[in-house]
């Protein structure tokens, strides 16, 4: 039994070190960064503990415009593209034939790269010299303006980031969902039609209440993945969010870390950590909510 | 005869009701496939209309009449593609291989073996799950440059073969396994490793596959961290390949060439999603997290 004892250990071994080294103390160690003052990063010297860093931050307007860029991203793009989802697997759940073909073709986004994907988008919106792109053609037809959706007006920016954002979300949101439906019980379905309850009727009654779980479970991911925005943001705008202003709070910290306006992981670390507390409070506040409403 | 009158009546527009809302049902799931494919139809067309045509369309045209294959060559000459692919594919290998070797460990001693602590191991490990990567990232970053890993594989893989989620995901499968397979194998004497390698995981492979196949896309499509630690382009990941394309690479205005390396970097995980799609869209259903 001796040997038993230890062997757990063992098998546990590598992870455990591996959650070590990159997990438990860089989360110990991010507190330490947050409350050095002046610290450099070349000498590894710092001046004072104290909470200068949260100040500078919560006092740079860079930051500010990123917690205002996020929160617009995340107040737009998570009603939107969880009720989106919910029409559109509530559609994909009333037809059969076709039904895997649709399934497969919405999953895409899912499988490609941010990146990659994101230049395509660009140049569907982007006006240059030599043409005004296709989204502008399809304006155009309409009668309206050509406009510069990547380089032009602060609105039109952000319009364009919400579009590319809900559509690289979707998939797992109408996947989740397609499979929440599928699992209600068919028998409320044919007593409500038994007593010939009208379609609207069972949606909110039958429907939405037997899938809230799952509608809640996808608001929180919702917001806690749009709080984290930051690869969608780069791949639209490049990697200057902050001249285009479209930074987010996750791109503020790795500006702070890395690249031209790097060099500064005490800065970054207080934003993170604000990050942090801002997604916390925003999904205490989710759950406690979701108590009141939800029905298991 | 009125009465059986007025009843077909009333059938025949009940029927004709759930036709109208049906094809209005297909219609607008249509629309949705339509966003969702265009954005891969114009990269595709873009990737073969030559550089003079594809500038020369002051109105973007919406086909070809002469495709080329032109574009591919200026993609994969003009920027080392070929290498930014084959550091993504070494990258997801190894990172992918080790992470399963170093969760199969933990979840089989969490699922089947006993020792002390283990519930309190578990808690702690369960506990790691809410710490968001962004405030790990700036020590990790301090780590691997203090290392002097900066720009290897090394330094790349480190820190993404662990996953807290997958230990769980694969420990409820190992747990499914039945006990009596376990005490049959103690009593023929059969140790615990070689238990695990010829029993647990060829039951479990379904679950692995999948944990591999999301480990794979997530690995491919990674960003952030292979831009913090490489800056030297004979490391570059295909996502960061992308942007440095992007921004000095081709020339801003060789669009078509662009559009050709977007195809050829996407091109492998829709091959991967189409062969797996089953497993895939299961794998994510149940242990997904991404939107």
């Amino acid at each position: 039994m001796d040997k038993n004892k230890w062997k757990g250990w063992l098998y546990l071994l590598p992870a455990i070190l591996f959650l070590g080294v990159f997990m438990v103390y860089p989360l110990i160690d991010v507190l330490i960064y947050s409350v050095e003052e002046g610290y450099n990063f070349a000498s590894q010297t710092y001046f004072d503990i104290g909470f200068y860093n949260f100040s500078y931050v919560l006092h740079d307007p860079y930051f500010l415009q990123a917690v205002k860029n996020t929160f617009l991203m995340v107040v737009i793009t998570v009603p939107i593209s969880t009720g989106l989802a919910l029409l559109i697997s509530m559609g994909l759940s009333s037809i059969r034939p076709l039904r895997k073909l649709y399934q497969t073709v919405y999953f895409l986004p899912y499988v490609t790269n941010t990146l990659a994907v994101g230049l395509v988008f660009m140049i569907l919106f982007k006006k240059t010299a030599y043409t005004d792109g296709m989204v502008n053609l399809l304006i155009n037809w309409f009668g309206g303006e050509s406009i510069d959706f990547i380089d032009g007006p602060y609105w039109a920016k952000m319009l364009v980031m919400c579009i590319y954002i809900i559509w690289v979300v979707m998939p797992f949101k109408i996947l989740i969902l397609t499979s929440a439906l599928s699992s209600v019980n068919q028998s409320y379905y044919n007593a409500a039609r038994v007593d010939g309850t009208g379609r609207g009727r069972i949606f909110l009654k039958i429907t939405l209440p037997m899938i809230s779980p799952t509608v809640f479970y996808l608001v929180i991911t919702g917001f806690i993945g749009a709080f984290k925005q930051y690869s969608d943001a780069v791949a639209l705008f490049g990697t200057d969010l902050n001249a285009a202003e479209m930074n987010t709070i996750v791109g503020y910290v790795y500006d702070m870390l890395y690249g031209d306006s790097g060099g500064y992981p005490s800065y970054a670390s207080a934003a993170a950590i604000v990050l942090f507390v801002i997604v916390l409070t925003i999904t205490c506040i989710n759950l406690l909510i979701s108590k009141k409403h939800i029905h298991y | 005869m009125i009465q059986s009158d007025d009843y077909s009546r009333i059938k025949r527009s009940a029927r004709l009701h759930k036709k109208i809302f049906s094809g209005i049902v297909y219609l607008l799931l249509s629309i949705w496939a339509l966003i969702v494919l265009f954005p891969f139809y114009w990269m595709l067309l873009t990737s073969v209309k030559s550089y003079s045509q594809y500038n020369g369309e002051y109105i973007p045209q919406f086909f070809t009449l002469s495709p080329t294959l032109q574009n591919y060559v200026d993609a994969f000459q003009a920027v080392p593609l070929a290498r930014y692919l084959l550091n993504t594919f070494i990258f997801t290998v190894i990172t992918t291989a080790i992470m399963m070797f170093v969760i199969v460990l933990a979840a089989f001693a969490f699922a089947r073996l006993q020792f002390r602590g283990k519930n309190l191991a578990f808690t702690l490990f369960l506990s790691l799950m809410m710490i968001p990567n962004e405030l790990v990232i700036i020590t990790n970053y301090a780590t691997i440059t203090n290392l002097d890993l900066r720009n290897t594989f090394l330094g790349l893989i480190l820190p993404s073969v662990t996953s807290v989620f997958y230990i769980y995901l694969l420990k409820e499968n190992f747990a499914q396994v039945p006990d009596a397979l376990y005490y049959a194998a103690k009593v023929d004497g059969t140790s615990d490793l070689k238990y695990l390698l010829r029993i647990m995981i060829p039951i479990c492979k379904p679950t692995l596959i999948t944990i591999g196949i999301l480990k794979i896309i997530e690995c491919w499509n990674s960003y952030v961290w292979p831009r913090l630690i490489t800056d030297d382009e004979n490391y570059y990941l295909v996502s960061n390949g992308i942007q440095e394309l992007r921004e000095n690479g081709l020339g801003r205005e060789n669009i078509p060439a662009m559009m050709a390396a977007v195809v050829v970097i996407s091109v492998p995980l829709i091959v991967l999603f189409l062969i797996f799609r089953e497993k895939i869209m299961a794998g994510v259903s149940r242990g997904g997290t991404k939107g």
